[in-house]
């Protein structure tokens, strides 16, 4: 045993490395890239920018995290905001606060319908997400009759377009959703459950442990943070768009977590590194649009990302 | 014979560091049934593995048929005329009987169309020669293991196999398939077939075999001919002792004293049923008793700790716990109302591989160790660190990966978790399978220990001497059902299998009525 | 039955001749449905739905989707996923468009050589690196759109094909008036039943989905089939992209979004299992249709939206997986 471990410090475990500081290291290189050679980037109003528009991905990327830790998906994300989306201009009439309540209580509904059917009926992720993310955006279409509606209610606007000393709430509640979700995961019963179910159910069961509420929960919120992201999308626009807000986030948070190093085979987290994920791709964005290439390049790059994340973690699951 | 069928010389192979084989030669020879023993982790698999070309050795040598070779994938081996039937049959079970025969060489007419007909009259023929009835057509999933296993055989043996290595092939299946196994393994030795033989019953190897090989930590600890060798000396073989050693102390350390199990029971199941494998099942465990569960594997042991634990549900039958009747049963309910169980399957049900060996003891007891939903790193740190002592468990840290560990220590981090929630029952389903001799006797004395705290212990065991020597009171099921019961001095080995024996042949008789 | 001599005959699960009966609803449950939607529309609807033309806009309507799931079914009963596909059907939408200045030859081959191409990729990033099949054809869907969008200029250019090309005289001809998209989705699914159930590498997919490890110790060349069966995939998205494209004399990069659930929900309404294994081409037939069918009907009710298409699909998606589980569990019993 122990000399197992003095070899093992020796040589360094390069995949293993990567996997968990790459995405860092990635940020970094990007960064002083973007100093050195891109004028203008160094600037508030670019940085401040950049994080305004990396909170939507950001906050369901780390509801897609807390998923893939029990080991499964959740593809209704995109599908979810719409909805939420399509929901506020409804209810505004009535008071903001309502219209919002309303939209996060219909992230809640599609949590529970997903969480239900993958923990009480036996369904597989993938396909129950998938019934929710296509009927979901019908559903968003349907309420609002597929057009685009102009909102103009002072509080949204506030909510998405102003900052509190000097910081845009939206980038705030990143910071709210990501500190909640990593004390949640690394320092509450509710994380150790989530942990056990991801990496062994059927042991997670017969420890009584509440694996079927435990999965229903982490659909709940994964939905409740796409509904938030759905809000946030829209106060930022003024403008309640059911057919694009949110389409094929669901990859986008996906990349965020797999190149944060969580592993898509359950049972570990990494909450920190799903935010630096989703930072990473952002700028990955920002510099590619920057240096004046056009976003189809950035989307054969984010493609190539994940791969290469993806390959550096399958080296690790061997023993 | 001028040259063995096949050979391996001298190999060698490590594991991240770890030996898994050192200098290990066989040979086999066509027209004899080889007999490959060891306890788990001596190397057995690995040993396979090299010689079907699923892994490669890190040195030493394979000849095949007097000429050397070296495989670089199963299908080269399989080419070759060496075929594997591993003890979790590798077929395909959705498939047909017909197509597991024939995958990969199905017979096809001349615009290269796989020709149905043909393929099921051709699989009706082999399986005939076999004694196997069964509709070719039928899902292969649907049948069952031990029929699965003699067409995996028929599939080598329709491929011109000259090697047969059969992995543990008879770990889960009755008896009477078992007896129809070893006598297609005889008809193999007709044919001139090599078999490689791999078994941890040693019943087997006196029965069907002609030479045996023990290995040990990764080297051969024995290897003749099975006329020239005792029960004993291969038992002294696997376990790495003195035959003198092994006469004296038998298998486990279990003490004799006999414990006074009088009052009311804490445990009482009644009646439990679950079609088919539990019928009319009643079991009742009093403090400080250990009552053992013994019968062959599909008799309903594990069946029957699985309901009393709420894991499966029961078509009827009630459970009470310290005289109260159980409601909404399900393994959270059991473990409030005082139960604990250690599933058979450690990876599968037990174990969480990627947590830490603290996470892993704590789990189940995570309500006592939090404060409003958060942790209580004092508290946890406090749990563990008990536990750890009390059991001996070898780690390096509490926050060591529990897949780090050796399967004995596993085992401990199981007992552990269940023992921080101050049990009165406590369910074992076969507490030492799989593990080093050493942990084994400490598991055997803790379970000792804990009946003497006054802890009730269900004990299930494929050992029949653990289950002798550990229980006060042994209940013999068979068929999901319980077929006798024994106490104090009554309890021995041999009335035990004459219940399982004698029960066997009653139901097959009254079966032979029903016809 | 056999009473001589059945020594292991009886298994300990059930066996012998109940498992037919038992296992019709999972083989006929879409074309049961699909009768009793086509039933209940014709009664509804009468001819505005029960009509030549109009079933004839669902057969068209339908062969893009055939061909997709047409080897969707491949990967899925290979144990994959292959989201990729209506990226790729976009992406051979626009080199067709764009390389039918080069002639028709060089309008069908490039667009279908890029996608076998992604295929390879798919296939060899699964089935010899063992990556996830849902990440790896994800990180395609992402590239192929990209690089559709490249090739049309972000979308800004609408590359034409010319309406005398003989590719737009074949492409937008009837036969029998029967559209040629249908006759092309017909023939490459007619292939593709005989590839399935009559060949050794149809055999080799149900197993390998099935049961992969077993399948490598039964010496079957996984990596091999798993590699083609994404090829497959790719290619038949791709020709749907072409045909797409010369129908409509244009290749859009923003078609196809969604078509590969599309055809994941059209291949698990058919009864195949989404674990891989077990599952039939006649099956994804009925499945593509009843999805089509549904849809139009929904277009013949005047007072809904169309956007009830999506949400009638996906609660189709979950209710036909729903009822699945429960006959599987019922089953094991």
């Amino acid at each position: 045993m122990t000399d197992l471990r003095a070899a093992r410090s020796v040589r360094i475990d390069v995949p293993a490395f990567l996997q968990v500081a790459g995405v860092y290291l990635a940020i970094f290189v990007l960064l002083a890239f973007n100093l050195m050679f891109t004028p203008n980037f160094a600037t508030v109003t670019n940085l401040r920018l950049q994080l305004v528009q990396v909170a939507p991905v950001a906050i369901v990327a780390i509801g897609m995290a807390l998923v893939i830790a029990t080991e499964g998906i959740d593809l209704s994300v995109g599908s979810t905001m719409a909805v939420a989306a399509a929901l506020l201009p409804l209810y505004l009439g009535y008071s903001v606060w309502v219209a919002v309540a309303l939209a996060l209580t219909a992230g809640v509904l599609v949590g529970l319908v997903n969480g239900s059917l993958i923990a009480f009926a036996g369904m597989q992720p993938i396909i129950a997400t998938l019934g929710l993310l296509v009927a979901g955006r019908g559903l968003a279409l349907v309420f609002a009759d597929g057009r685009l509606t102009e909102l103009f209610d002072p509080t949204l606007d506030t909510l998405g377009n102003a900052s509190v000393f000097g910081v845009p709430i939206s980038v705030l509640l990143v910071l709210v959703v990501t500190v909640a979700a990593g004390v949640a995961v690394y320092r509450t019963a509710f994380g150790r459950r989530l942990l056990a179910t991801g990496g062994n159910r059927a042991a997670a069961t017969l420890a009584g442990l509440p694996v079927k509420r435990t999965l229903v929960t982490v659909y709940v919120l994964s939905g409740l943070l796409a509904a938030v992201a759905g809000v946030l999308t829209t106060a930022r626009q003024g403008a309640s768009d059911p057919s694009f807000v949110g389409l094929l986030i669901e990859l986008s948070a996906i990349t965020a977590v797999v190149v944060g190093g969580t592993p898509l085979s359950g049972g570990r987290v990494r909450i920190l590194g799903t935010l630096m994920g989703a930072l990473l791709m952002q700028l990955i964005i920002a510099t590619v649009i920057q240096q004046n290439l056009p976003d189809s390049t950035a989307r054969m790059i984010q493609a190539s990302i994940i791969v290469a994340a993806v390959y550096l973690q399958r080296g690790r699951r061997a023993p | 014979m001028t040259f063995a069928a096949i050979e391996v010389r001298s190999v060698h192979k490590h594991f991240a560091g770890v030996r898994a084989l050192d200098d290990v030669s066989l040979s086999l020879h066509a027209g004899e049934v080889h007999a490959l023993v060891g306890e788990n982790g001596a190397g057995k698999s690995t040993l396979i593995k090299i010689m079907t070309g699923v892994q490669r050795p890190d040195g030493g040598d394979l000849s095949y048929q007097g000429r050397p070779v070296s495989f670089t994938r199963p299908r080269d081996a399989q080419a070759a005329g060496i075929s594997t039937i591993y003890q979790e049959v590798n077929l395909v079970p959705l498939r047909s009987v017909a197509a597991n025969l024939f995958l990969g060489r199905e017979p096809v007419n001349r615009f290269g169309l796989i020709d149905y007909r043909r393929m099921h009259r051709a699989a009706a023929g082999i399986l005939a020669r076999y004694g196997i009835a069964v509709d070719v057509r039928s899902r292969l999933g649907e049948l069952g293991l031990g029929v699965q296993q003699m067409i995996a055989v028929a599939r080598a043996l329709s491929m011109n196999a000259r090697v047969i290595i059969m992995d543990e092939p008879t770990s889960s299946l009755e008896p009477r398939e078992v007896d129809l196994l070893l006598g297609v393994v005889a008809m193999l030795r007709d044919q001139q077939v090599a078999v490689l033989y791999v078994t941890h019953k040693l019943d087997e190897v006196f029965r069907a075999c002609d030479r045996v090989t023990v290995l040990r930590d990764g080297r051969v600890a024995h290897s003749g001919p099975v006329a020239g060798t005792t029960r004993l000396r291969l038992v002294a073989a696997m376990l790495g002792r003195d035959i003198d050693q092994v006469r004296r102390h038998g298998a486990t350390t279990f003490g004799d004293e006999q414990r006074d199990t009088t009052g009311a029971p804490l445990l009482r199941a009644e009646a439990l049923s679950r079609r088919p494998v539990l019928d009319d099942v009643s079991v009742d465990v009093h403090a400080g008793e250990v009552v053992g569960l013994a019968g062959l594997l599909g008799s309903g042991r594990t069946e029957t700790a699985k309901a009393v634990f709420g894991v499966d549900p029961l078509d009827s039958g009630s459970i009470r716990i310290g005289g109260r009747r159980a409601r909404r049963w399900s393994p959270a309910a059991a473990i409030r109302a005082g139960l604990g169980m250690v599933p058979e399957d450690r990876k599968a049900e037990g174990v969480i591989a990627d947590l830490s060996v603290r996470d892993n003891i704590v789990l189940a007891a995570l309500p006592r160790i939090t404060v409003g939903g958060f942790l209580s790193k004092r508290r946890q740190a406090a749990l563990v660190d008990t536990f750890v002592k009390r059991l001996q468990i070898k780690i390096s840290h509490p926050g060591q990966k529990v897949r780090e560990l050796s399967g004995g220590n596993q085992q401990k981090v199981l007992l552990a978790r269940m023992l921080c929630l101050h049990p009165k029952v406590l369910i074992l389903d076969e507490p030492t399978r799989g593990i080093d001799i050493g942990a084994k006797a400490e598991i055997q004395a803790l379970i000792d220990e804990l009946a003497g705290l006054g802890i009730g212990v269900l004990l299930i065991s494929s050992e029949l001497e653990e289950v002798v020597e550990g229980a006060d009171r042994v209940l013999v099921l068979r068929d999901g059902a319980v077929v006798g019961t024994f106490r104090g001095d009554e309890v021995t080995e041999d009335r035990i299998m004459r219940t399982i024996a004698v029960a066997s042949n009653e139901a097959a008789a009254a079966k032979d009525d029903d016809d | 039955m056999t009473t001589v001599d059945r020594p292991v005959a009886a298994g300990r699960r059930s066996g012998g001749t109940a498992r037919d009966w038992r296992r019709w609803p999972e083989k006929a449950g879409a074309p049961i449905v699909l009768a009793l939607v086509l039933i209940g529309g014709s009664l509804m609807y009468g001819d505005s739905f029960a009509s030549r033309q109009n079933f004839g806009n669902i057969a068209l309507d339908s062969s893009y989707l055939l061909l997709i799931a047409t080897g969707m079914t491949f990967v899925i009963l290979s144990g994959g996923i292959d989201l990729s596909v209506g990226s790729l059907l976009a992406l051979a939408g626009v080199l067709t468009a764009y390389s039918a200045q080069w002639g028709t030859a060089a309008a069908i081959a490039l667009p279908l050589l890029v996608c076998a191409a992604f295929g390879l990729v798919n296939g060899l990033l699964i089935g010899r690196a063992r990556i996830a099949p849902f990440i790896v054809t994800l990180a395609t869907l992402l590239f192929a759109r990209g690089l559709a969008f490249a090739v049309a200029s972000e979308g800004n250019k609408v590359h034409i094909i010319p309406a005398d090309l003989l590719l737009t005289r074949l492409g937008q001809a009837r036969w029998l008036g029967v559209p040629a998209p249908v006759w092309f989705a017909l023939i490459a699914f007619g292939l593709g039943a005989l590839l399935l159930s009559r060949t050794r590498f149809g055999q080799a997919v149900f197993a390998i989905g099935d049961n992969q490890e077993a399948s490598e110790l039964m010496g079957l060349p996984v990596a091999r089939v798993r590699i083609l069966v994404y090829v497959l995939s790719a290619t038949l998205a791709g020709t749907a992209g072409v045909l797409i494209a010369v129908q409509t004399s244009s290749g859009l990069p923003t078609i196809g979004e969604g078509r590969e659930l599309e055809a994941i929900a059209a291949v698990v309404l058919g009864g195949t299992l989404l674990t891989g294994g077990a599952g039939s081409l006649s099956g994804t037939l009925a499945g593509v249709l009843l999805l089509k069918v549904i849809q139009n009907l929904i277009n013949q009710v005047g007072t809904l939206s169309s956007y009830y298409q999506q949400v009638v699909s996906g609660t189709f998606l979950i209710v036909v997986v729903l009822v699945q589980l429960r006959l599987a569990r019922r089953r094991r019993r």
